[in-house]
């Protein structure tokens, strides 16, 4: 593969387009230039590091590492999906919920995808895995935050309607049916959207990626159709994995509403 | 409180506590209908809240001799039906929200009771006024055919006429099915024409004022 290497100076061309924005941000009071600042040098600094990492890791091929990788990843995004709540769960629970549905979403289907699908060996490639995981949770991260985020502020906003519901002899599940179908669609709509309009409106940024390094589109358009069937059964199992352990917390050994369990909005 | 019926009470409840009000004992017999009063804050809400098993509560409640946690907590609400002081609304028609096997012919006749034509079993939900509301969620959950109504200031925003067919509506179904109501109220008129045991609830306990006719005929 050759690809044509990026010296310094080409970053810092294409930095000095953000710097220019930062100024004019500046300029026209938009407020937004120290934001900017500090999310590009963030950016710059984690891509830099987990380059890193990652060529580190190549050049080991250690499974025990991958697999310490591996966990650290999956417990950021369980704590990430948990820290984009308005109304957080107390305790210990929402970083179970979170680190549990992110674990069912992307480290169960990229499992299944490197042992069946992709048979590399070993089946543990870094080059494969660490990618393939990163690129699920990464993605399937946002629909799980997203419908847990919109059940748990549902739940406490339709109170009354719940309670309404559980008084005329309805079941907890029956009580909560519609705020569940909601939930689901606010967190597989946005992946449904990106599916329809890949590769009409939008080139995937993987697959660009793949072409750029010298791969035939065909076969990167193959890549990408995996990953995105791979996306999108993540996400669904994630948010209804999400759902239900949400769900069930929430009401007690009776099918009473206990809304206790939940912090005040931030 | 402890009181003897002939056939047996319907509801009791023994040692009722709930945060730090009670204990309470109270028994309800088939056909008799409860005014409960005492001031603001004392209760009486969470009172009913805690018999629809909607909050937690310590003790002993019984429905025909049944303890409470031998029902699956839907059969229990079913039966020992709760109607709160605002009703809620979430579909789109008013049919929407009545139990599903219910009987056409029987919803337009206690909703013409209720003192409507019966066409507004059609209605969007968002046409109905506060009081409409009110007396429909009363026709929604006698559709479900409770043993118990706990009936939480329902009527108390109705003018004078749409309150005594509320009353009467309430009082035939307890003579008809056997069934017994609690029914919350700050108006001592109303409560005079509904109430057969007269019911004050402190703090710590539950004070019968006035007993009229105990043993139904």
């Amino acid at each position: 593969m050759n690809v044509a290497a990026l010296s310094p100076l080409d970053l810092s061309i294409a930095a000095s387009l953000i710097l220019l924005l930062a100024g004019l941000s500046f300029n026209l009071k938009l407020g937004l230039e120290s934001q900017l600042i500090i999310a590009s040098v963030r950016m710059v600094v984690q891509l830099l590091l987990i380059g890193l990492v990652l060529q580190f890791l190549f050049s080991t091929s250690s499974v025990w590492l991958i697999i310490l990788v591996s966990q650290v990843m999956l417990l950021a995004a369980g704590r990430e999906v948990r820290a984009r709540l308005k109304r957080k769960l107390r305790g210990f629970f929402g970083y179970h919920v979170g680190i549990t549905s992110m674990f069912v979403s992307s480290f169960s289907v990229a499992l299944l995808a490197l042992l069946v699908i992709l048979r590399q060996d070993p089946w543990y490639e870094p080059r494969y895995s660490i990618p393939f995981l990163g690129m699920l949770l990464g993605n399937t991260m946002t629909g799980v935050a997203l419908a847990s985020d919109r059940l748990t502020s549902l739940f406490y906003e339709q109170k009354e309607v719940i309670e309404q519901r559980l008084m005329l002899g309805e079941s907890r599940s029956e009580a909560v049916s519609d705020i569940r179908r909601d939930c689901m669609r606010t967190g597989m709509i946005p992946l449904v959207n990106s599916m329809a309009a890949t590769g009409l409106v939008s080139l995937p940024g993987m697959m660009t990626g793949q072409i750029l390094g010298g791969t035939p589109p065909i076969e990167a358009v193959k890549y990408q159709i995996l990953i995105m069937f791979l996306i999108g059964a993540g996400s669904g199992f994630g948010v209804i994995c999400a759902i239900v352990m949400i769900e069930k917390h929430l009401f007690d050994d009776r099918q009473r509403l206990v809304l206790d369990k939940l912090l005040p909005e931030e | 409180m402890s009181l003897s019926y002939p056939d047996g009470p319907l509801l009791q409840a023994e040692s009722l506590g709930f945060s730090s009000s009670g204990p309470y004992s109270l028994s309800l017999a088939p056909r008799c209908c409860a005014g409960l009063d005492g001031i603001s804050g004392v209760g009486k809400t969470r009172l009913l809240r805690a018999l629809a098993d909607i909050d937690p509560s310590k003790g002993r409640v019984t429905l025909n001799g049944r303890e409470r946690e031998q029902y699956t907590p839907p059969q229990w609400r079913r039966l020992v039906a709760m109607i709160p002081a605002e009703s809620r609304w979430w579909h789109p028609f008013v049919s929407d929200h009545l139990a599903p096997d219910y009987k056409r012919e029987r919803a337009e006749d206690l909703v013409r009771a209720c003192g409507f034509e019966s066409d507004i079993l059609g209605w969007d939900v968002t046409r109905l006024s506060t009081g409409e509301k009110q007396r429909l969620s009363l026709v929604r959950a006698l559709l479900r055919d409770p043993q118990v109504l706990l009936l939480d200031e329902v009527g108390s925003g109705l003018d004078q006429d749409n309150a005594l067919l509320l009353e009467t509506v309430v009082r035939k179904y307890l003579d008809d099915s056997g069934g017994a109501a609690l029914w919350v109220s700050h108006n001592p008129e109303h409560l005079e024409r509904v109430a057969t045991i007269f019911i004050t609830m402190h703090q710590d306990r539950l004070q019968i004022r006035k007993e009229n006719d105990l043993i139904s005929p």
